[in-house]
């Protein structure tokens, strides 16, 4: 069969020469290898007391944000759901009533928003669909649980707070998302 | 008047039994520690790093361990042997360094004192001795356990310790050959200048090497305890500082043998250019260290180097190739002295 790495090496059984039989090229041979990894930088990082950077693309638990107001940019439209090729998404829709206007940006809104973090491949193909800008995969790892139901996050898990403090900073992500469509 | 004399004489001879008990056992601990760093190092990773600064106190770690841990007795096992073994490895372990000679003299407090425990003029011999007794332990550590484990690890360990015995006697009766005595310090002195054993004994060396790994049942001839056949060996069923003895009595022992390979082929306490009576008789031991310590780095660049020979291949190597091999050397060694005079 033809090789297409053109790394395969056809084994053969010789018998070894007065060379290779006192073994000792080869272990001064080996000896230099370890002597030379002796030198080199150690690429082990002290987890708890430094921590790597995150890759600016890297995608994770969600985040339905808010506007300015602190209102919700989700307007239910459901776009994310057909979006996703892992059937994560669930949704109901619910119609705003009077005195929500500083709840919800639009007149429809989520009144639940499921994603089943199981399912969920991180694809980040929902906040492509996005057309109002509301849902976006941020730096955060899924916390890990015993139980598969606690997997589900409802909109408890996945919305921002109002407070600055417990706003979820995406303008990253934003930008990459913005210079892909 | 020579009660007296002999008083003092007896308390010099103590002070440098306690100074080399600590410094014996102080290495051991730090070699545990080197040991770690160094394999560390060698895979590109950090070793232990969190107790003290650079991990500095890892060895006082380990040592309350093994002191705070359950000591275990298996209820199959013949009770006083089990006890017996560790401490009898330990004793053999530490006996080896007495003929050790680390300098000249010291010059303390206007005193002169000999830097070696005894100056015996059968140095190398006493040492061969004790290294051979070594093997009781290990056997007995593991006959004890009444474990198959156990046992397989040390009837392996002494059959080795056994076959390369051999081959170290041989290629040390090479250096005998050349230096005419046994006494180590005779041996060591006639080195003095550039005139290392090692240029007249290449083969010679790398026999002895080869046998000292084996000895100290380091890898990759580590057949006594490894892991991946026999748990751990002889010492499977030890645990708390019973274990820690055995762990402790391998450090040892790549010390005295590390020491011993320096004094034989590499001047010991001599270096060009150096003298051993400077800093009152300070620098010899300082010098001998050193080789020391350089040679237990090689033993661990060796270990995390080979991987580990399989036990008939050990034992070809050391009845086929080693012994003949040294034999050889010690009939070449023979010739040149008869030709060229040393």
């Amino acid at each position: 069969m033809q090789s297409l790495s053109n790394r395969s090496k056809q084994v053969v059984h010789k018998e070894m020469t007065f060379m290779e039989r006192i073994y000792l090229p080869a272990i001064i041979k080996g000896m230099a290898t370890t002597l030379r990894h002796f030198f080199k930088k150690s690429n082990t990082l002290s987890y708890p007391k430094e921590k790597k950077a995150f890759a600016p693309v890297y995608r994770g638990w969600h985040v339905l944000k808010r506007d300015e107001q602190g209102r919700e940019n989700c307007t239910a439209c459901g776009l994310c759901a057909v979006a996703c090729p892992a059937e994560a998404i669930t949704m109901e829709a619910a119609e705003r009533n009077k005195g929500e206007e500083g709840l919800y940006r639009e007149e429809k809104y989520a009144a639940v928003y499921e994603i089943n973090m199981l399912r969920c491949i991180f694809c980040g193909l929902c906040e492509e669909a996005c057309p109002k800008e509301a849902i976006f995969l941020t730096d955060r790892i899924v916390p890990s649980d015993y139980v598969r139901q606690n997997f589900i996050f409802g909109k408890d898990m996945l919305v921002e707070g109002i407070t600055p403090d417990t706003r979820i900073d995406v303008t990253v992500r934003q930008k990459h998302i913005q210079e892909k469509n | 008047m020579i009660l007296l004399y002999d008083f003092a004489m007896i308390a010099q001879k103590m002070g440098l039994i306690s100074v080399l008990f600590a410094l014996t056992l102080g290495v051991a601990a730090y070699a545990t520690y080197g040991e770690r760093k160094i394999a560390a190092f060698f895979q590109d990773r950090l070793g232990p790093s969190n107790a003290g600064p650079w991990g500095l106190l890892q060895p006082v770690a380990d040592g309350i361990k093994m002191f705070t841990k359950e000591d275990f007795i298996p209820n199959q096992s013949e009770k006083w042997l089990y006890i017996l073994a560790p401490g009898a490895f330990i004793f053999v372990a530490l006996m080896t360094s007495a003929v050790i000679p680390w300098g000249t003299t010291l010059t303390l407090f206007g005193l002169n004192m000999d830097l070696q425990v005894t100056n015996v003029n059968i140095g190398i011999l006493y040492i061969m001795g004790f290294v051979s007794l070594g093997v009781y332990g290990i056997m007995l550590g593991g006959w004890a356990s009444n474990n198959k484990y156990s046992l397989y690890g040390a009837i392996r360990a002494s059959s080795q310790m056994i076959s390369y015995e051999l081959a170290m006697g041989l290629s040390l009766i090479a250096v005998i050959m050349l230096s005419g005595s046994l006494s180590l310090r005779t041996i060591v002195d006639q080195q003095a200048g550039f005139h290392w054993n090692v240029f007249y004994q290449p083969l010679g060396f790398i026999i002895f090497l080869t046998c000292a790994l084996a000895e100290c049942n380091r890898a990759p001839f580590d057949m006594a305890e490894c892991e991946t056949e026999l748990i751990g060996g002889y010492h499977t069923e030890y645990s708390s500082m019973k274990l820690g003895f055995f762990l402790f009595a391998e450090y040892i022992n790549m010390f005295i043998s590390c020491t011993v390979i320096s004094c034989l082929y590499f001047g010991g306490y001599h270096f060009p250019g150096l003298n051993p009576d400077w800093l009152g008789g300070l620098m010899g031991p300082m010098i001998l260290l050193g080789k020391a310590f350089f040679f237990i780095f090689v033993f661990m660049w060796i270990r995390w180097t080979l991987p580990r020979f399989r036990y008939d291949q050990l034992m070809h190597l050391g009845w086929k190739a080693l012994i003949p091999l040294s034999i050889v050397n010690m009939l070449l060694t023979g010739a040149g002295a008869l030709l060229f005079g040393k």
